[in-house]
């Protein structure tokens, strides 16, 4: 008993509708790339966005589709960071794209040996265990100021052109282009990702553990495999930073950053990709606004902006972009299209 | 050695009586209050204000501190906290790093950002020598104190009605409320109880600890160690897991200074992965 | 009769409450069997023992003979012993579509594929809608199971653990807490299931059970208490004296 093929096409709709890429996705990155041409006085606080966006996803990947709660996904951060710079200071290997692969894989394999940490315990068991990895890290960054300069600082880092071609320069136009490259590549991997059957049974394991692994889904294989992944993402980010800033320091492991890269999170909301891109540019442009206005205490109107977040409802937060999702479904191209060809062929 | 194992107990000590507040919090209101340690910096710095600047007498600015910090707690717990309880996890840690934000960067701006100290009475510095081991005074003062407060609390907790009430609400807030026990009521003076242990144990911590403001954010991170690895189930839990640290760190500091905290984070990653509900609380097996 | 699954003194303590008391437990291949007891007496104890969300203290657990004591969850389902929750447990964000789908995908062995797009496999796509038409869910297709009435979750519960094709099948107490006027949906999807299906049935209503059991198990403080065919229980003055109790209450 078959069912009716409608039915079946219906339901193929519906199961790949989250797939679709809505008309704002695409008008989103028509912007970013046409800013390479249209604000080059900006490049520099458009690749800390670039990078920071980067971070956030990766966060996204456990935080949001995973429900894994990190207080130290700093660590991978940096550990990517420091990767990138010492291959190019010790010009081990000399081009960017491929030191960026290295650090990747680096923080990844670091990702994968402490995936483990958070897959037994309570939230605050993971809260603590990520932090701590975070803060050894930075514990050891410290100790082996040979290797890493300190809290100083690795000095003399020098990156060569990217592809053996462009050059980095003061302005950050070569910055820009390259991380808003790297970013929209990473971001396409995880939008499959994510809405792939992999996708589905991670949202299933963040919304009822002990349902997915009644229907046969091992919990812990996926929550390292994600885990593993948005370290790799999250290491990437950190040698962006380390390759555009020719830098690398100790606060690249630090509790502030785990803790900005939450809010960063929070502002654009969870769990549906963007939220760590749109937060990106809020953050920075928030950031920039007060540290002009009191550049020693602007953490403490981070400070209120987290707590008032919190007390207005994240939900109520996020749902200021409710709205225009709900103007993407009904813009729906392919839809539209077929609404037009039905009505023409009714006139005919 | 042994002067190492006293002034190891010494921190111990005075790291559980800072911690116990946030033992209690979490086991009672499952409640993860990261800012806890602004607490501790408020009645650190009241102490310092009233003795360096008042003239105030530092063993009487002690329950000076306990006070002021105590309030602060019922203030921002009827204002603020409340609001909180019922949300998840992720909110309660969003909510309280923005309250340690928030609170460090005050003050920075109100105190400045070097750090401080508290003139402490002569009497209480230096130390006598027993059996050999160098005995520093202003530790032994903290043992003495420090030990007092704990029977006193573990009394509390088991002896009075008032423990009694506190248990059943840790243990089942609805029926501990269907039997006429105020929880809403019982929450608030703890968590005011807990903010005054801390205060306390900030103002006594001065001169051993050292304060400045970023001290919620460098010790955030040692009060979340004694209640994960003790456990909430009990007092005796964070109590065995502070004198643990507490050891642990000053006698890894002298043995390996190489390493220093390194050892701390090792030692509490590797407790957590073996059992992650606590080394001492009374988690019933799967 | 071949024995698919068996236990063979089976025990679960909790720090001094017996959980679980030397059950050694037979289901026939294609049985139709029935698991009663008063409340408290163990029964989704010894689900969640054959399930592996608890392990045992002592005691073994054979599938076809093979020792399965010491596997975790997801290896015993993917070996075909499926169960239902007594309280719904489903995923609340998703669409019943996006639950049977999962369970299918899973099932099938693809749920590591990362590259695919959702629902771009028409052969799965068409099992999935053949399940949900089967379980009368296709009106709620697309709603988020949060906003499904209870009855058409409770179908949902019992779909899911279809979807995954299971050889065993332990149901706890399927149509608990349903309405009256949509028990006969549950009831009747529990009678349509496949032959070669074991089944282990938990259930409370005795019409239920009578109706639906070639063989039952009485289950009492944690051990196996009487066993027989529905017509030697039913007459069974044991069983009578420890039912009679609730019998007066519920009256």
């Amino acid at each position: 008993m078959t069912p009716p093929p409608s039915t079946i096409r219906a339901a193929t709709e519906w199961l790949s509708a989250r797939a679709r890429w809505h008309p704002l996705e695409i008008v989103f990155w028509l912007a970013a790339f046409a800013a390479i041409y249209l604000l080059p006085d900006s490049h520099l606080i458009l690749t800390e966005i670039a990078w920071l966006g980067l971070f956030a996803l990766s966060l996204d990947l456990i935080l949001g589709y995973a429900g894994i709660i990190s207080l130290g996904h700093a660590a991978f951060f940096g550990f990517g960071a420091y990767t990138a710079a010492l291959l190019a200071k010790h010009e081990i290997i000399n081009e960017p794209v491929l030191a960026l692969l290295v650090a990747g894989f680096a923080a990844m394999a670091l990702g994968f040996v402490t995936s483990f940490l958070v897959l037994r315990g309570s939230d605050l068991t993971r809260l603590m265990v990520t932090l701590g990895v975070a803060l050894l890290l930075r514990e050891l960054a410290n100790r082996y100021g040979w290797l890493t300069g300190g809290a100083d600082g690795l000095q003399g880092v020098i990156i060569k052109p990217v592809l053996g071609m462009f050059r980095f320069d003061m302005f950050g136009h070569t910055g820009y282009i390259y991380c808003l490259t790297v970013l929209f590549f990473l971001f396409l991997i995880a939008r499959r990702l994510v809405n792939s059957p992999f996708g589905l049974s991670l949202m299933s394991v963040k919304g009822n553990p002990l349902r997915s692994s009644a229907i046969g889904i091992s919990v812990d294989a996926r929550l390292v495999a994600i885990y593993t992944v948005a370290a790799g993402y999250a290491g990437i980010a950190g040698a962006l930073l380390a390759q555009t800033t020719a830098f690398a320091s100790l606060e690249v492991f630090s509790f502030d950053r785990s803790a900005d890269l939450l809010l960063v999170l929070i502002i654009g909301g969870a769990g549906y990709l963007y939220g760590g891109l749109i937060g990106a540019i809020i953050f920075k442009f928030m950031q920039d606004y007060l540290s002009v206005l009191t550049p020693q205490y602007w953490p403490f109107w981070i400070g209120l902006v987290l707590v008032v977040i919190v007390l207005v409802g994240r939900d109520r937060i996020t749902s200021w972009t409710a709205p225009f999702r709900r103007v993407a479904a009904r813009l729906n191209w392919q839809a539209l299209a077929r609404r037009v060809a039905a009505s023409s062929t009714e006139r005919h | 050695m042994l002067t190492i194992l006293f002034d190891g107990i010494a921190y111990g000590m005075l790291l559980f009586v800072l911690a116990s507040g946030l033992a209690v919090t979490l086991g009672l209101m499952n409640f993860v209050n990261l800012a806890h340690g602004a607490f501790a910096m408020a009645g650190g710095y009241v102490t310092v204000v009233l003795v360096n600047r008042l003239g105030v007498p530092f063993l009487a600015s002690l329950p000076l501190a306990f006070l002021v910090s105590a309030i602060l707690g019922i203030i921002l717990e009827r204002t603020l906290y409340v609001h909180v309880y019922k949300k998840p996890h992720l909110d309660q840690v969003l909510f309280t790093i923005g309250l340690v934000f928030m609170s460090v960067a005050a003050v920075d701006y109100v105190m400045g950002s070097s750090q401080v100290f508290a003139r402490i009475p002569s009497v209480l510095q230096g130390q006598f020598i027993v059996f050999g081991i160098g005995v520093g005074r202003y530790r032994l003062l903290i043992i003495v104190i420090c030990g007092l407060l704990t029977v006193g609390l573990q009394f509390i907790l088991s002896g009075t009605r008032f423990g009694s009430r506190l248990r059943a609400a840790v243990d089942d807030q609805r029926v501990a409320s269907g039997l006429g026990i105020n929880v809403n009521r019982v929450f608030a003076f703890t968590f005011a109880f807990g903010s005054g242990l801390a205060g306390l144990g900030g103002a006594l911590g001065v001169e051993i600890l050292g304060l400045d403001p970023t001290f919620p954010l460098k010790f955030m991170i040692y009060f979340l160690i004694v209640v994960t690895v003790g456990g909430t189930s009990s007092i005796t839990g964070p109590f065995l897991a502070s004198l643990l640290l507490g050891i642990g760190d000053v006698a890894g500091k002298y043995y390996v200074p190489t390493l220093g905290t390194f050892v701390i984070y090792t030692i509490m990653i590797v407790v957590l992965i073996w059992r992650p509900q606590g080394l001492f609380s009374r988690a019933a097996s799967r | 009769m071949t024995v698919v699954l068996e236990t063979i003194d089976l025990a679960k303590r909790f720090s001094g409450i017996i959980a679980a008391n030397n059950i050694s437990l037979q289901i026939a291949k294609g049985a139709r069997h029935a698991l009663i007891g008063p409340n408290g007496a163990g029964k989704t104890t010894l689900i969640n023992l054959l399930t592996g969300v608890l392990r045992p203290t002592g005691g073994r657990i054979l599938l076809d003979g093979e020792d399965i004591t010491n596997l975790p969850t997801h290896k015993r389902v993917r070996l075909g012993i499926v169960r239902t929750f007594q309280i719904n447990q489903l995923f609340s964000e998703l669409t019943p579509l996006e639950t049977i789908g999962l369970a299918v995908s899973e099932r099938r062995g693809q749920g590591l594929d990362w590259w695919r797009i959702v629902g771009s496999r028409s052969d799965l796509v068409t099992e999935v809608v053949e399940i949900l038409e089967r379980f009368h869910l296709t009106d709620v297709i697309d709603k988020r199971t949060a906003v499904l009435p209870y009855g058409k979750q409770r179908l949902l519960e019992i779909a899911v653990a279809i979807a995954c094709r299971p050889r065993v099948l332990l149901l706890d107490e399927p149509a608990a807490g349903v309405p009256e006027d949509e028990r006969h949906e549950i009831l009747a999807a529990v009678a349509a299931l496949p032959n070669d299906v074991s089944v282990l049935l938990i259930e409370h209503d005795m019409d239920i059970v009578f109706s639906f059991a070639d063989r039952i198990s009485v289950l009492v403080n944690g051990a196996l208490f009487v066993e027989g065919s529905p017509e030697e229980v039913a007459n069974d003055a044991r069983v009578k004296a420890v039912y009679l109790g609730e019998e007066a209450v519920d009256a």
